[in-house]
């Protein structure tokens, strides 16, 4: 009896609650239709937007996957004093948020901080750039690899990589062959969902930018710019582009938990 | 048992492992998080170091301060009552029953998650402005969402879903079934067994679920700027007045705020780590 009363009144409030705003959207970035969708997203300050989120994107991503395989491979097959401290340390960033994690860059690499004043005279400045959004972009996004390998890792063992080891093979051997087939998948979508963090964050990339219009506003900070200015049509139609992405990994992710049931660890 | 697990647990540190690479992959990582993670947290504890005690007061006696504090932890506190309850509905309908579109459903409690808080936030407001689909509807009964605080809280519970139905979900899958058959069986009504059965089962994760949800909705900025108003002492949440003092280059104040920010918020992740040990502990104790 009770049944369809929940399952109906979840299906409802999940449709009000969840999808209505995204309908909302898309709803309104075409509202005028696709050519003016099109002009607005082709616009060349939010061109430029869309590039430096790329880019951000492109470099965080390596370092997040060299990271997360050096620590998950150190805390897993290693036992060394801190190594309990070190996976709590690893968690804090999504502990600790946005705008609070902007400030802490800004305070120590910023011009005004110890390590940004020591810096500057030799004309090396990390805050309000590119560097300055890299490096909070690694901030937010470096838990999420280590915390899908780990578990992964620790699960499958070290007796195929011993094994390996006293038939010779080398350090990287052992990790190219043995350990990366085991961990692949989890990697894959760690690397998905620290790469949808780093297109979108928001609060901490706001704090670090310098907010130069056409130089430092990645795609989430030139919605907000867009719209602050009425150009409502030009912040919708580039909140499309940022939804269809998110759209994008919840598939990705749905396809590999179907095809790799064992990774996705949820939060 | 404990003296055997404490040896095996020492005669396990002492054998070194055979395996490569500890010293690069561990060089590699201190200084990772060196350089990502310690250095910018001392810089925020560096300059809360050099507050006096009559400066942190003046910053946090403000009253333009009080009243952000007080804006983000009433709107905070409503989201996560609310997200409390649709958490568990939601875990609930995803965990016991199969219909179409359930993997649709289960997927789609990600989506907050997966869509960038800016983004998020213009959504919203398209949603509950004026001209807006639920806007319009409540229009008539002169319920103002958007620009007030109860905008806030819509885009607090928005943007912390997840963490209630995630953190519900598994306990869910747990539950012995047979425990609540007995109990029917035993004339128990529905809501009976629900309540006495099945319920402190699931303190847990309701407890985490909607603890993730409030400390989150505490630090939320991107979503609720857009549709939050703004107003100084109103509708002005605490990330934001951080934001504007940086803006003013009184950087003793916002990292007072902010420091009060992260202290409150790792007390809390503390406090829900120990009352979920617990509850734990009193429901194997066997209730």
């Amino acid at each position: 009896m009770n049944r369809p009363i929940l399952i109906g009144l979840a299906v409802l409030l999940s449709l009000i609650v969840i999808i209505l705003p995204v309908a909302a959207i898309f709803t309104r970035a075409f509202a005028e239709g696709v050519s003016v969708w099109a002009q607005a997203v082709t616009e060349p300050e939010t061109l430029a937007a869309i590039r430096l989120t790329i880019l951000t994107a492109l470099i965080v991503l390596p370092v997040n996957i060299v990271f997360g395989l050096c620590a998950a491979w150190a805390i897993a097959r290693f036992r060394f004093p801190g190594r309990r401290a070190l996976l709590v340390v690893i968690e804090i960033p999504f502990a600790i948020s946005p705008i609070v994690a902007g400030l802490c860059f800004l305070l120590i690499y910023g011009a005004y901080g110890p390590v940004g004043s020591a810096l500057q005279p030799y004309g090396i400045q990390l805050m309000f750039n590119l560097t300055g959004i890299v490096l909070v972009s690694l901030f937010v996004t470096c838990p999420f690899v280590v915390r899908e390998v780990l578990p992964v890792l620790s699960v499958a063992g070290e007796d195929e990589e011993r094994a390996a080891l006293t038939l010779g093979a080398n350090g990287w051997q052992i990790f190219r062959l043995v350990t990366f087939p085991n961990i692949t998948w989890a990697l894959v979508y760690g690397a998905i969902l620290a790469t949808a963090r780093a297109i979108g964050e928001f609060g901490a990339v706001s704090v670090v930018s310098g907010a130069i219009r056409g130089q430092t506003m990645t795609l989430p900070l030139q919605i907000e710019l867009l719209y602050n200015d009425y150009n409502t049509t030009g912040a919708f139609a580039a909140a499309t582009v940022l939804a269809l992405l998110a759209l994008l990994t919840l598939v990705l992710r749905a396809l590999i938990s179907i095809t790799h049931p064992a990774t996705g660890a949820k939060p | 048992m404990p003296i055997l697990q404490t040896t095996m647990d020492a005669l396990r540190r002492r054998r070194r492992s055979p395996l490569p690479g500890l010293g690069l992959t561990l060089g590699v990582t201190m200084t990772f998080v060196t350089l990502i993670i310690l250095l910018p947290l001392s810089g925020l504890a560096w300059q809360f170091a050099q507050l006096d005690l009559s400066d942190y007061l003046f910053v946090m006696r403000d009253p333009r301060t009080l009243a952000a504090l007080r804006v983000t932890i009433s709107a905070a506190l409503l989201a996560t009552v609310f997200n409390g309850a649709f958490g568990l509905l939601l875990a609930w309908v995803l965990v016991r029953y199969r219909f179409p579109g359930r993997a649709f459903l289960d997927a789609l409690v990600d989506l907050p998650f997966a869509l960038p808080t800016s983004v998020a936030g213009i959504a919203l407001v398209a949603l509950y402005a004026r001209d807006g689909w639920i806007g319009g509807l409540l229009e008539p009964l002169d319920w103002q969402v958007a620009y007030t605080w109860w905008g806030i809280v819509i885009a607090m519970a928005f943007t912390s879903i997840p963490f209630a139905v995630r953190a519900i979900q598994p306990l869910i899958e747990e539950l012995d079934r047979r425990e609540e058959d007995a109990a029917t069986t035993l004339g128990a009504s529905p809501w009976q067994t629900f309540q006495r059965i099945t319920l402190p089962q699931l303190s847990p994760g309701i407890l985490t679920g909607t603890g993730l949800s409030f400390v989150r909705s505490l630090g939320e900025f991107g979503a609720v700027i857009f549709i939050a108003g703004n107003l100084p002492y109103e509708t002005e949440v605490a990330s934001l007045l951080i934001v504007i003092r940086l803006d003013e280059f009184d950087y003793p104040a916002a990292s007072a705020i902010a420091g009060t920010m992260l202290a409150l918020s790792l007390v809390l992740l503390v406090a829900i780590n120990v009352a979920q040990t617990r509850l734990y502990r009193r429901l194997e104790g066997g209730a």
